[in-house]
């Protein structure tokens, strides 16, 4: 593996021109000041009650995220290249939902096979044929970017489903500015505070017809037990908006209400962090309680707008990601700004095969995991669970995928001992309305904080920075 | 508002007010057993406190004896009672969790606190008096604190109104019970009447609703049963007396019934017990039986519970 690109000292050791003033500034700040406001940042999160909840982890059922107070900065030279490669990329996602779920121009094209889509336990075959407002799929997608050179972006996930840590985004810079106001003032930082009243206007721009002029928007979370309860619950509070969760809502002759201390309340747009599979138990997972009996009737008849839409795993399904670049290119006829990392996919022999051979220098990931779960990273793993790791391939290969592993890029972080690069990767936000595509400039980082380690998950011990984008 | 977020804020506050009542039946209890035998009598205080809160029989499943150290174990810091302090603050908590968007960043910083420092600093119980004594300080000013910042920084719109609701709903319940367990000392003919062992015992009483002092401001007087009775049951200017609360309840629900456009069976229930205790006075009390109308007032009360749950909360 080739040297890891660093954002603050680039490739030949010299200072990138966007690190500039945070170099001078940490030259001038005694070490022990950063761990004292990182403590203080840790207080605040506790305080504030910003955590999250592991799985299959009994012992804390809360837990913070570690917060790495030093920010990572993208310059807006960089950032407009990204903006704009994100918007175009989710706009292609969108027009790919639709084709899928209506005319099937793609498949009859060839260019992605009908299996990969049809036998894919993420397609919605409910959805064939249904009419989304405005359609638009996906109206919140999160978008994993890596970078491993100053010039070259990749797109490592889309998250077309439920994407979270948008909270984070936010709370981390309330903190820093809390923390840093001397750092902020010699910065131009453009904000990101925006991101609650954009959302609020996208959700509210997809009600449907029926609903009156001020469409009622709730929030749907699984329940305080949940991992993002907190995230759900800041961002109902931000909106403004009821935090309901499944047993607040009621459907009769196919619209929801909720249950109000002054009586039944329609709701039209359902901004919901609930999956597909929990949505509503006639539909569904008959043993879900989570969800609504009749909610899927009531979307089809479209009198309530589910964001994002049923359905949109089958966009963020690894497999059909390594067909993305097609995807752009046949939706919009443009090549696609964002690169697609190389990926093999594992149903292919030919793929398989090579896979199989180069196991300890891939990433292999399940096609339908997310959070880092179930996912072997071959140079940190040992003998063993490579050959464990191999006869589940064997068994079930179209499950998965591998990637080559990158070299990604590094930030300045605070460990313990001092200021160490450690691998980043980045979460932008991406909003659809019905008339635009909008992005606040910003992200959640995520960073590894173990030594040379490349998952950045929270749920596998990764932390958080906040992302800074120079207005230039 | 959604009926469970009514319901939550409704619960949050009747746990912090648990809480706070806990502690100071605590407190004035450690007091009154610190006195020699001659002052208290042969009555076993701790019995008596386990009776006040509610839990003795479910207490007596796990212990023999109702000493001090079991029974502020199973009052302050069990697992096993579900009204133990602790329970009290870990639910109000994961009420405070599902209603964030109800809270102001003050109420839920003090709760959310609250529950930060049970978990730090009071993991193992209290070890010594003084540690206890602490713990008893720690969980009154978390009441107050909750409620002064609920006071001070909620709109004042139906979220206030139903955690008010939840307030003195269960403070109504706390006055009540405390009576019901020492009614007899506070019966005029009482043959012990004006004793040492009394007087102890009443101070025990006032200051478990902390109303020791306001007695003497109220009544400029020494300590007489019926006057305690008549502080805690008629008096509205005292916080916790049952007509303040029902002056309060009232109140609030007239507040949401206004802002609803539309009264129901809470609101006339709630009216009925306070014209009862409007029209009373202590004379009839006494003659009609003092337990007899606590026992009565407790079931008017929490059937004004259960209405109101049915018809807001459900």
């Amino acid at each position: 593996m080739a040297v890891a690109f660093d954002e603050m000292n680039g490739p030949l050791g010299e200072l990138r021109p966007a690190y500039e003033e945070l170099s001078r500034w940490l030259k001038e700040t005694p070490p022990d000041a950063l761990e004292y406001r990182r403590q203080e940042a840790e207080l605040l999160f506790r305080r504030i009650g910003i955590t999250f909840a592991v799985y299959g982890d009994s012992e804390s059922t809360e837990r913070l995220i570690p917060f790495d107070v030093i920010p990572r900065i993208i310059s807006g030279k960089e950032w407009t290249l990204l903006e704009k490669g994100l918007k175009q990329r989710v706009r292609a996602i969108n027009m790919f939902l639709r084709d899928i779920y209506h005319g099937r121009d793609i498949l009859r094209a060839g260019l992605i096979p009908d299996d990969l889509i049809f036998q894919n336990p993420v397609f919605r075959p409910e959805m064939n044929g249904q009419q989304v407002p405005h359609d638009v799929y996906v109206h919140i997608a999160g978008i994993d970017i890596v970078r491993t050179n100053p010039d070259e972006f990749f797109v490592l996930e889309d998250n077309a489903r439920t994407p979270s840590g948008v909270s984070y985004m936010l709370e981390n810079r309330e903190i820093m500015m809390r923390l840093f106001p001397d750092l902020f003032a010699r910065h131009r930082v453009a904000p990101v505070e925006k991101y609650p009243d954009e959302l609020l206007s996208c959700l509210r721009s997809v009600a449907p017809h029926s609903a009156n002029s001020e469409p009622t928007v709730a929030l749907m979370t699984p329940g305080v037990y949940n991992s993002a309860y907190y995230e759900h619950s800041f961002l109902a509070d931000k909106l403004g908006d009821e935090l309901v969760e499944g047993r607040d809502l009621i459907v009769k002759n196919d619209e929801v209400f909720m249950r109000t201390t002054e009586g039944l309340k329609r709701v039209d747009v359902i901004y919901r962090r609930v999956d597909d599979d929990f949505l509503d138990p006639l539909s569904f997972r008959p043993d879900s309680a989570l969800g609504v009996p009749g909610l899927m009737s009531a979307y089809m008849a479209g009198n309530v707008t589910l964001a994002n839409a049923v359905g949109t795993g089958i966009a963020d399904d690894k497999a059909v990601y390594s067909y993305m670049p097609e995807i752009v290119k046949f939706y919009l006829g443009e090549e696609p700004i964002l690169k697609n990392v190389p990926t093999w996919r594992c149903r292919e022999p030919k793929d398989l095969a090579y896979v199989l051979d180069n196991l300890a220098d891939l990433v292999v990931k399940e096609v339908h995991g997310s959070g880092g779960y179930g996912m072997l990273i071959g140079p940190a793993s040992s003998k063993a669970t490579i050959e464990a790791f191999r006869d589940k391939l064997k068994r079930e290969p179209e499950g998965f995928i591998a990637q080559p592993t990158l070299a990604l890029s590094t930030c300045p972080t605070c460990t313990e001992s001092g200021l160490a690069p450690r691998h980043v990767d980045l979460r932008p936000f991406v909003l659809t309305g019905r008339e635009n595509v909008t992005i606040v400039p910003g992200g959640l980082t995520r960073v590894a904080l173990k030594e040379g380690s490349l998952v950045v998950n929270s749920s596998q011990g990764g932390g958080t920075k906040d992302t800074w984008i120079l207005d230039e | 508002m959604l009926s469970r977020t009514a319901e939550n804020l409704y619960w949050l506050a009747r746990y912090v007010e648990r809480a706070e009542y806990l502690a100071r039946t605590i407190e004035a209890t450690l007091r009154v057993t610190a006195l020699p035998n001659t002052y208290t009598g042969q009555t076993n205080e701790w019995d008596s406190a386990l009776l006040t809160a509610g839990v003795s029989a479910a207490f007596y499943e796990i212990y023999e004896e109702a000493d001090e150290k079991n029974v502020v174990e199973y009052l302050s810091f069990s697992t096993a009672n579900p009204s133990s302090i602790r329970n009290c603050i870990e639910n109000a908590r994961l009420n405070s969790r599902s209603v964030r968007t109800a809270l102001t960043g003050e109420m839920w910083d003090t709760i959310n606190g609250a529950w930060i420092e049970l978990q730090e600093v009071w993991s193992g119980g209290a070890k010594t008096r003084e540690q206890l004594a602490r713990f008893l300080r720690f969980v009154q000013e978390t009441s107050l604190r909750f409620d002064g910042s609920a006071y001070r920084t909620m709109l004042r719109n139906d979220a206030y109104w139903f955690s008010r609701l939840g307030l003195h709903l269960e403070r109504a319940d706390n006055t009540a019970r405390i009576l019901d367990v020492k009614y007899h000392l506070l019966l005029p003919e009482d043959e012990h009447v004006g004793g040492p062992l009394d007087y102890y015992q009443w101070t025990s009483i006032l200051r478990s609703v902390s109303a020791l002092t306001a007695y003497h401001w109220v009544y400029r007087e020494t300590l007489k049963p019926w006057l305690i009775a008549d502080l805690l049951i008629l008096n509205d200017t005292l916080p916790r007396s049952l007509a303040s609360c029902y002056g309060n309840l009232v109140r609030n629900l007239d507040q949401i019934g206004v802002s609803y456009g539309r009264q129901g069976a809470a609101q006339r229930h709630a009216r009925g017990v306070r014209n009862r205790l409007e029209h009373s006075n202590m004379q009839d009390i006494f003659q009609h039986g003092l337990h007899e109308f606590i026992q009565e007032f407790i079931a008017d009360n929490s059937r004004l519970g259960e209405i109101i749950a049915k018809q807001y909360l459900i």
